[in-house]
């Protein structure tokens, strides 16, 4: 082995050049095909959320009827001037420019920051008619930050579909969120009670079959105490005026219209 | 402010324990921890190359490879990001190289007690996990530098645990094919479940 | 050394994670699921592989004092190709695994090979030890998978083969074998069976 300093740097040299090409050579040929299973993968969750997702579908037609609209959660009105599209809420939360500090006190959901502006994306039948709404929604689990979507029928109350899309709790007990049987349980029921609060959220242990309130609860996590407590508060947060409430009233009273 | 940081570092420490939450540098755990001493040398070694390697991997992150991060030299369009793992590596495999040249110069003492467990440091996945992790979470300087000093220090208390309980093991009657590494392993994966039970602790 | 003892030796008589402790890391991460155990290792057999007869073509060229970096530049780009392609063709196994691809890098049986075998001996036979480990770690791996997936959730390769209680069935699913801890239970196990059938590996009393 040669040990003399003009060879080292020639080998190091070398070296460096041969896998700086290889290297980029991959990446970069390979890019658009990442990008396209990417977007193909968000494609699937939103899908997989409004229960039209099965084996033969085909995500692109599917999805293809959905149109996307960007609500300033401030306000609740749709914001023009920026390309729903390419935005992506989960990324948007940790940009400080996107997102803001939740104050304290509205802090429902122990979500610390969210994003200004709220993904929905629209779902619309023959006659343009708005159908299903699908809202982009996170929770605070106990190991890690859940995101998911709700997906709401076209009275904005009633339950079509939810589920997670990325989460990173304990496998077996707070992991369950992923279970089918248990995401089905969700349909048809409804978010906000006759007083227009939001009422809808996990039970202690089993969900009452009938009575009052089977129509808001949905059965607990056993053994996944603070993954329940995390999507109970955090649907209660993204449904209140904090989060996507001033756009539901105000696409309800007629003053926004997709 | 303050308590922000050391609520980082107790989380690093207890809660997201490198070795015994995320199983990071498991093979130097599971092969150094015969003796208490050495593993504590060992555990050392960690801290000093976490708490530098964090921050300056933060660095680069921030300003050469993220989406955008070059608009400083006037490429705002530029995402480096995939030359992340390439990266962090160069930037271990470089500081346990100059640490060690340091330490031996300066420090001889404490550089003949790490002795040859700093080249072992760079292919220890706990100091790259580290690194990938405080990508992931979006660390600012601030963060990493308690980032690095408390998952540094949390590797080292899981791996001196470990040596503890195997030196006072060595008067066990364990089965022939289980002695040594079997038994090791059982014993890890027993800690692991102990250290689960810090999960629900909210900071 | 022929070949076939090269690919062989490592499986059983001379197994990388059950006695020479390296690549522990990932065999615990991500055994979950027979699938995603699958990549994994045909990932990290490939570049042990790659790796070890690349170090080898160009070892008499390797100045020693940057050795270490030298090894380190080779791995870390193959493993970067392996993620990259992983991510255009595997998608949803790559999401399972994220962090954990990148972290072959580190994993020592990849640096413990070319620093213990590639350096010394010739390309061809230092793929073919790069084969051979890649294959003891598979083994190993796919055991610990198949009893976590089938104690755990009742599947095989995703087929289901107990029916769990949640769905009707008969079987109640063992939480334990989701968690990781459950893997150094397997390894420690797949230890001791190994050693007792070739009690020359028996460590001797302390």
């Amino acid at each position: 082995m040669g040990n003399n300093v003009g060879k080292t740097v020639f080998v190091a040299f070398a070296l460096c050049l041969v896998c700086s090409v290889l290297v980029s050579t991959t990446a970069v040929s390979l890019k658009d095909k990442q990008a396209q299973n990417a977007a193909l993968d968000m494609k699937k969750n939103v899908l997989s959320a409004a229960g039209l997702l099965n084996k033969d579908t085909d995500v692109n037609e599917v999805f293809s009827k959905f149109s996307t609209v960007l609500v300033n959660l401030e306000t609740g009105e749709i914001v023009e001037d920026m390309d729903s599209a390419t935005y992506d809420q989960k990324e948007a939360q940790k940009k400080p420019d996107l997102s803001i500090a939740i104050p304290a006190d509205a802090d429902l959901a122990g979500l610390s920051r969210r994003a200004k502006f709220g993904k929905v994306f629209v779902y619309k039948d023959e006659q343009d008619q708005p159908q299903i709404y699908i809202f982009h929604i996170t929770s605070k689990g106990l190991w890690s930050t859940m995101y998911g979507f709700m997906a709401l029928g076209s009275d904005l109350n009633t339950v079509k579909g939810f589920g997670y899309y990325a989460q990173g709790e304990t496998p077996g007990l707070g992991g369950e969120v992923d279970n089918p049987k248990w995401k089905g349980q969700w349909i048809g029921k409804s978010v906000y009670n006759e007083e227009e609060v939001v009422a809808l959220k996990l039970s202690k242990a089993e969900a009452p079959k009938e009575g009052a309130v089977a129509e808001y609860r949905v059965d607990g996590l056993s053994g996944a105490t603070i993954t329940a407590n995390g999507i109970s508060s955090s649907i209660k947060y993204w449904f209140s005026n904090h989060g996507y409430g001033k756009f539901i009233d105000m696409v309800q009273a007629g003053e926004v219209t997709i | 402010m303050l308590e922000h940081y050391t609520n980082l570092i107790i989380k690093a420490v207890f809660i997201e324990n490198l070795a015994l939450a995320y199983f990071l540098g498991m093979c130097t755990y599971l092969a150094v921890s015969k003796k208490v001493a050495t593993s504590l040398g060992l555990g050392v070694a960690v801290v000093v190359v976490q708490t530098i390697t964090i921050p300056v991997n933060n660095l680069l992150y921030n300003y050469f490879l993220k989406e955008g991060a070059l608009a400083w030299a006037g490429y705002p369009g530029t995402d480096l990001s995939f030359l992340g793992l390439i990266s962090y590596i160069g930037v271990i495999a470089a500081m346990v190289q100059i640490l060690e040249m340091t330490l031996d110069k300066f420090f001889p003492a404490l550089y003949n007690t790490l002795g040859i467990f700093l080249p072992l440091i760079t292919v220890n996945c706990a100091i790259l996990g580290g690194s990938l992790f405080m990508v992931e979470r979006d660390y600012s300087f601030g963060e990493s530098v308690a980032y690095g000093i408390g998952s540094g220090v949390g590797w080292a208390f899981a791996i001196a645990l470990l040596a503890g309980i195997r030196e006072k093991m060595d008067y066990s009657d364990v089965p022939a094919g289980l002695r040594g590494l079997g038994i090791t392993f059982v014993t890890s994966g027993l800690l692991a479940i102990c250290f689960m039970s810090f999960g629900g602790i909210q900071l | 050394m022929k070949i076939k003892e090269l690919v062989f030796d490592p499986i059983l008589k001379n197994n990388p994670i059950a006695l020479q402790i390296l690549g522990v890391c990932s065999a615990l991460a991500v055994t979950v699921q027979l699938k995603n155990v699958i990549v994994m290792c045909a990932a990290v057999t490939l570049v042990i592989a790659l790796a070890n007869m690349s170090v080898s073509i160009i070892r008499n060229h390797i100045p020693g004092s940057i050795r270490i970096i030298v090894q380190m530049t080779i791995i870390a780009s193959l493993v970067i190709i392996a993620e990259q392609f992983l991510k255009a063709f595997l998608f949803d196994q790559w999401k399972t695994m994220a962090v954990y691809v990148g972290l072959i890098i580190t994993n020592c049986i990849v640096m413990g090979r070319t620093e213990a075998f590639a350096l010394k001996n010739t390309p061809i036979a230092s793929f073919f030890d790069g084969i051979g480990n890649g294959l003891g770690y598979s083994f190993i791996l796919i055991f610990v998978g198949f009893f976590r997936e089938l104690f755990g959730s009742g599947k095989v390769f995703g087929y289901t083969v107990f029916e769990l209680t949640k769905d009707g069935g008969w079987y109640q699913a063992n939480g334990l074998a989701l968690l990781p801890p459950s893997a150094f239970f397997l390894i420690g196990l797949i230890i001791w069976i190994l050693r007792t059938k070739d009690p020359s590996q028996v460590e001797p009393q302390a």
